[in-house]
């Protein structure tokens, strides 16, 4: 028999699921608010070396990775199965561009991630 | 009327909007919508990423943007849609995940719900206070 890989897509939406449910709002908040309008003093995101620092240490690569890789994954399956209660057939077409989308996100970030070094 | 293939046109209920027929739908489309704000806060940091690899010029445009009216705008409507996600993610929870037995009575729903909840401040004031202690 045949076994259905449903449950790997399963497990990345929920998985992506529960961490933008723990830390989504305060991501969002910290990154695209209070930083962008300084109220963070000074500026977590103003010192281009210090990014740099964070995004070159394991642990900061591997929470970026992670963080954003399951966001896109969760959002991809999910807006895979409510396009059916919008009237849109969720066929091949519809499946490769959700979880195309998602690979061609994480690939980038991978990439980019390898490319900024250790 | 003469019976035939013709005669016979059955009702078909129309489907469109059905979701705006009832408030429970609604918060269902609702919830659902949230998926399409993590996509777009995932893009967004990605492309943070790509940026600082690219170098400081990249990413001192990406600041740029962030600064800007309309994505501070963009940001409170992501917000909105993370904080309603996290607050149905953990009302959908009991029903998601196996039974848990307590003693030999069910735990609540509402308290799994609760324990979510709580789960969730607690993780988004240990995000801040990190974000806090490590640049400030």
């Amino acid at each position: 028999m045949k076994r259905s890989h449903a449950p790997i897509f399963w497990l990345m939406f929920g998985a992506g699921g529960m961490l933008a449910a723990l830390f989504g709002p305060a991501l969002v908040f910290l990154t695209g608010i209070a930083v962008p309008l300084g109220w963070l003093h000074p500026s977590p995101l103003r010192g281009y070396a210090q990014a740099l620092a964070l995004m070159h240490s394991v642990p900061g690569k591997g929470a970026a990775l992670i963080v954003i890789a399951l966001f896109a994954w969760h959002a991809a399956h999910r807006i895979l199965h409510s396009l059916h209660d919008l009237g849109v057939h969720a066929g091949l077409a519809a499946k490769l561009a959700c979880y195309g989308s998602a690979t061609a996100l994480t690939l980038v970030l991978l990439s980019s991630l390898l490319w900024l070094g250790f | 009327m003469k019976p035939g293939p013709a005669a016979r046109r059955p009702y078909v209920r129309p489907m469109t909007g059905w979701w705006r027929r009832d408030p429970y739908f609604v918060r269902y489309m609702v919830r659902e919508a949230t998926a399409v704000a993590v996509a777009v806060y995932a893009v967004i940091l990605t492309a943070g990423v790509v940026s600082l690899a690219r170098g400081e010029a990249a990413w001192d445009h990406w600041l740029a943007a962030l600064r800007t009216p309309a994505s501070i705008a963009l940001h409170v409507v992501l917000l909105v849609a993370m904080v309603i996600h996290a607050k149905s993610w953990f009302e959908i929870m009991p029903k998601t995940m196996p039974m848990i037995l307590v003693g030999h009575r069910r735990l609540q729903a509402k308290t799994i719900t609760r324990v979510g909840w709580a789960a969730a401040a607690i993780a988004s004031l240990l995000v801040t206070w990190l974000a806090w202690r490590w640049w400030t």
